[in-house]
C-alpha cells in the first residue's frame, strides 16, 4: 500500500539530497570533477583555500559567531523562560515573539541593519540632544563590524525567540510548577529555581534545536551579507561567492570551503557535547551544596530582562521595514520621516506582487508536499504501531544539523546533472528539504497525542481507515496541522541559499531580492520588500488560527 | 429503543490468554460465554489487564506491547481474525467520546449504517427518533460541548447502538459519573442491551457495577489467578 511507502519517501526526500549533496561537494574538494576536466586526485583546492587572503580570519568569524551566537541565544532564553516562569503576565511574550519566529532571518537583519548603523534609529533617537551629532558619525563602525558582532547580535534576535519558544513547548512534559514549588520551598528563589532544578531536565530536549542553531549560525550566509564583514566575510558568504563568481578555477576551493564548513560544524556540536558533562557536573555538585546563593537567581532575571530587550529590538527591526516603505524624504537626525508617502507602494506594486506570488507559490508547494508525506508517516506509524525513536529524530534534523553550504553545491551540481537547475521544481523541492522537517517537528506531537479513543470508537462503528484518517482525525487536528503549514511556509519564505543554488541564480523571491538589494539599494524598496517578507508568513499564521476558529465557532471545545 | 436488528448470537471468549511483551500475564486461558440480553462483568483493580482484554476483543489490542491469542465468537462467526470496524462490536469507554467537531446528531449519524439507511431525511429522522426515545428530543444540533454527564452518556450509548452492534463493550463507561447519576445512566445502559438481546461484557472495579449487571462474574486477580462465580 502507497501508506507503507512514506517513511521510505520521507527519508528520501530528507537524506538524500544532503548524503548525496555532501558527497559531491567532498569530490571536487579533493580534484573531482569531471564536467571540468577534475578526474584525479588533487590538494589544489584546498591549498588555494588556505592560501586565499584573509582566510585566517574567515575562519575565526565563523567560529567566534557560531558559538557566541549559540551559546548567548541559549542563555538569553532560558533567562527569559526562567524569568516568565513565576510571572504569568509574561506569558503573552509568546504573542509578542509570534512577528519574530515568522520573519525571515534576512528580513530581521534587514531591520537591525538599519537600527543599528551610525546613520540609523538608536542614534537617530539619541541624536542631537543626547551625542551632539548633526550628521551621522563617520568614525562609528556598528553594522559589517570586522569582529562580526553584528551577525551575533542580528542572528540573536531571530534564535532568542526559536529556543525560547522549544523551551516553553518542553516545560509542557516537565512538571515544571511542582519542581520550581519544591526548590522554592528549599528556600531558592523561583528564578533561581527554574535555572538549577527545571532547565536541567528541558536541556535535552532541546538539544537537537541548539545544534540547529549552532549549525545555522555558523554557516548562515544571507545575514552574513546583510550585517557581515565585507573583507573578508565568513567562511560560508566566501565559499558563496566563490560558486557564483562564475570563475571556474574557484571551484575547488570553494568546495573545500564548503566541506571545511562542514568539518567545523561536526567540530562544534562536538565540542558542544564534550562541555555539557563538565556544566552538568558544576550544577549537581552546586546543587548539592545546598546553597542559597542568589547568583544563579540573579543571572537568570538579568538574562531575562536582556532577552526581553532584545525582542523589543526585534520588533522595532521590523517597524523600522515598515516606516522606511511609506517614508518620503527622512533627514538624519530626525526620528521619523519629514514626510510620508505611498509611492514605493504603488510604483512598485507590480514587481513586489511578482515576487511575493513566487515566494508563495514555491512556499504553498513545498508545504503541500510536506504536510501529504507527514501525514502519510504519521498515519503509517499509528496504523502500524510504530514507535520511532532517536535515530528518527536525528535523521529529521539532519537538514537542520548540516551545513547548507555543505551540501547545496553538491546538490547543483546534480541538478545541472538532470538539467533541472534553475526550474521552479528544483527550488521547490531544494525548499522542501528543510521546510518538512519543520512541519513533521510541529505536527508529530499533536499527532500522536490525539486520544486513540476517537479512531477506536469509530472503528467499533463501522468506519474504516480512511474515513477515520478524514472525517475524525484531520477535523479534530485542522488547527496543529494548519499551525504547521503556516511554519513551513514561513520556512520556505525565509530560504535564501537553496533558492540561490537550486535556482541557478534565475528564480527570485522576496529573501534572495532582499539580500541583493541590501547592498545600496533605494532603503524604501529595501523596506517594501522586507515588509512583505514578514507579512506573507504572519498571514499564514493569521490563518491558521482564523480557519479552524470560523470553521468550528459552533463547538466550544474545538476553539 | 426500537428498530435494528435482533443480536445474531451468544459473545464467547475462547481460551483466550494475554500476556505483555514483558513477560507478566494477564489473562491466561479464559472461557467465557456470554448470552445475549445479559451482561457479563470482569472484575479487577486497576492495571490487571481488563481494558486490555476488551482491546482484545475490539481489535484494538497493541501487537507491539501485548501477545494475545484465543478465538473471540459472536454466534457462529469468529471475528477475532477481523479488523476491528468489520467485527460490529460496539464499545463505550469511560469517557463518552464524543467527536467535539460534531453536533450530537452528526456524532449519532456517524454510525448508523449507510446500507440499511440510505436517504439523508431517513437518516435524520432515525436519529431523531432515538434521541426522542431517550429523553433527549430537539437534541439535534446541539454542540456536545454543552450536554451534562449523563446527557453525554445517553448520546454516546445511544451512537454506539445505533451502529447497530453484534455485542457490547463496556470499559467502566460509569467510572467517571457521581453516584447519583450512576445508578441512572447503568441502569439506562444495561436496560438498551438486554431489551436489544445484546451480549454485553463489562469491565469494572466496582461490585455494586457486577452486582447490578445481575450475569456472570469473572475476577482477574493477577498471573494464573482467575476465579469464577455465576450468578443469577
Amino acid at each position: 500500500m502507497l501508506l507503507r511507502l512514506a517513511p521510505a519517501a520521507t527519508l528520501a526526500v530528507l537524506a538524500g539530497p544532503v548524503v548525496l549533496g555532501l558527497a559531491f561537494t567532498l569530490l571536487p574538494a579533493f580534484g573531482f570533477l569531471p564536467a571540468l576536466g577534475g578526474t584525479a586526485f588533487s590538494l589544489d583546492g584546498w591549498r588555494m583555500l588556505f592560501a586565499a587572503p584573509g582566510f585566517a580570519t574567515a575562519l575565526a568569524l565563523t567560529v567566534g559567531t557560531g558559538l557566541a551566537t549559540t551559546l548567548l541565544a541559549l542563555i538569553l532564553a532560558a533567562g527569559l523562560c526562567a524569568a516568565a516562569a513565576h510571572r504569568p503576565g509574561m506569558a503573552r511574550l509568546r504573542r509578542l515573539i509570534v512577528p519574530l519566529l515568522a520573519s525571515p532571518p534576512s528580513g530581521v537583519a534587514l531591520g537591525f541593519a538599519f537600527l543599528a548603523m551610525p546613520s540609523g534609529w538608536l542614534v537617530r533617537l539619541l541624536s542631537p540632544w543626547a551625542t551632539g551629532w548633526e550628521v551621522p558619525p563617520t568614525d562609528l563602525v556598528t553594522v559589517g563590524d570586522p569582529y562580526g558582532a553584528s551577525i551575533v547580535a542580528a542572528l540573536l534576535l531571530k534564535e532568542v525567540p526559536y529556543l525560547a519558544l522549544m523551551l516553553f513547548a518542553a516545560s509542557a512534559t516537565v512538571p515544571v510548577e511542582r519542581l520550581t514549588a519544591a526548590a522554592r520551598a528549599l528556600g531558592r528563589g523561583p528564578a533561581t529555581a527554574w535555572a538549577t532544578v527545571v532547565f536541567p531536565q528541558l536541556y535535552r530536549q532541546v538539544r537537537l534545536p541548539i545544534f540547529a542553531v549552532l549549525a545555522f549560525s555558523m554557516s548562515v550566509v544571507d545575514v552574513a551579507i546583510i550585517v557581515g564583514p565585507g573583507n573578508p566575510p565568513p567562511l560560508a558568504v566566501l565559499a558563496t561567492r566563490w560558486f557564483q563568481g562564475y570563475d571556474l578555477a574557484l571551484y575547488h576551493p570553494a568546495a573545500a570551503a564548503a566541506t571545511l564548513q562542514f568539518l567545523l560544524v561536526v567540530l562544534a556540536i562536538l565540542l558542544w557535547l564534550a562541555l555539557e558533562r563538565p556544566a552538568a557536573a558544576l550544577n549537581r555538585r552546586w546543587l548539592a551544596r545546598g546553597s542559597r546563593s542568589r547568583v544563579p537567581g540573579t543571572a537568570a532575571e538579568v538574562a531575562g530582562a536582556l532577552a526581553g530587550l532584545l525582542i523589543v529590538l526585534g520588533l522595532l527591526s521590523l517597524l523600522a521595514m515598515l516606516i522606511w516603505s511609506f517614508a518620503g524624504s527622512w533627514r538624519f537626525p530626525a526620528a521619523l520621516p519629514d514626510h510620508w508617502q505611498l509611492a514605493v507602494w504603488q510604483g512598485e506594486a507590480g514587481g513586489a506582487a511578482v515576487l511575493a506570488g513566487t515566494s508563495a507559490g514555491i512556499g504553498l508547494a513545498a508545504v503541500a508536499i510536506a504536510l501529504v508525506l507527514t501525514l502519510a508517516c504519521l498515519e503509517n506509524e499509528q496504523r502500524h504501531g510504530l514507535h520511532p525513536g532517536v535515530a528518527v529524530l536525528w535523521l529529521i534534523y539532519l537538514p537542520l544539523i548540516v551545513p547548507q553550504i555543505a551540501f547545496l553545491f553538491g546538490v547543483q551540481v546534480l541538478l545541472i546533472h538532470a538539467g533541472l537547475d534553475g526550474t521552479p521544481a528544483a527550488v521547490v523541492w531544494a525548499h522542501l528539504v528543510f521546510v518538512l522537517p519543520f512541519v513533521f517537528l510541529s505536527l508529530a506531537d499533536a499527532y500522536r497525542a490525539l486520544d486513540p479513543r476517537y479512531a477506536m470508537t469509530a472503528a467499533a462503528m463501522g468506519a474504516g481507515r480512511w474515513r477515520i484518517f478524514l472525517v475524525v482525525k484531520l477535523p479534530l487536528l485542522a488547527r496543529p496541522i494548519l499551525v504547521a503549514a503556516a511554519v513551513g511556509f514561513a520556512v520556505s519564505i525565509a530560504q535564501y541559499l537553496p533558492t540561490l543554488f537550486a535556482g541557478a541564480g534565475r528564480v527570485a523571491t522576496l529573501t534572495t531580492e532582499a539580500v541583493t538589494l541590501s547592498s545600496g539599494g533605494d532603503r524604501r524598496i529595501l523596506g517594501l520588500v522586507a515588509v512583505l517578507q514578514t507579512a506573507l508568513p504572519l498571514a499564514a499564521y493569521g490563518l491558521a488560527l482564523a480557519i479552524p476558529f470560523l470553521a468550528f465557532r459552533r463547538f466550544r471545545s474545538m476553539a | 429503543m426500537s428498530g435494528g436488528p435482533a443480536a445474531a448470537g451468544a459473545l464467547a471468549l475462547e481460551g483466550v490468554s494475554i500476556a505483555s511483551r514483558d513477560g507478566r500475564h494477564l489473562v491466561e486461558r479464559l472461557d467465557l460465554t456470554v448470552t445475549p440480553g445479559t451482561v457479563a462483568t470482569v472484575m479487577g483493580p486497576s492495571g490487571i489487564g481488563k481494558s486490555t482484554l476488551l482491546a482484545y476483543v475490539a481489535g484494538f489490542i497493541d501487537r507491539r506491547a501485548f501477545v494475545a491469542e484465543g478465538r473471540v465468537m459472536i454466534g457462529h462467526e469468529r471475528i477475532d481474525t477481523l479488523p476491528a470496524e468489520a467485527r460490529h462490536v460496539g464499545i463505550l469507554f469511560q469517557d463518552p467520546v464524543l467527536f467535539p467537531h460534531l453536533s450530537v446528531a452528526g456524532n449519532l449519524l456517524f454510525g448508523l449504517p449507510r446500507g440499511r439507511w440510505r436517504h439523508r431525511a431517513e437518516r435524520r429522522a432515525r436519529v431523531s427518533e432515538a434521541l426522542e426515545q431517550a429523553g433527549l428530543g430537539g437534541f439535534e444540533d446541539r454542540d456536545p460541548a454543552t450536554l451534562s454527564g449523563g446527557q453525554k452518556a445517553r448520546v454516546s450509548l445511544l451512537r454506539t447502538l445505533l451502529a447497530e452492534p453484534r455485542a457490547l463493550l463496556l470499559d467502566e463507561p460509569f467510572g467517571k459519573l457521581d453516584a447519583a447519576l450512576r445508578a441512572d445512566v447503568r441502569a439506562f445502559v444495561f436496560a438498551h442491551a438486554r431489551e436489544r438481546g445484546l451480549p454485553a461484557l463489562l469491565v469494572t472495579h466496582d461490585a455494586e457495577d457486577a452486582e447490578a449487571a445481575g450475569g456472570p462474574v469473572v475476577a482477574l486477580a493477577g498471573p494464573g489467578q482467575q476465579f469464577r462465580r455465576p450468578s443469577g
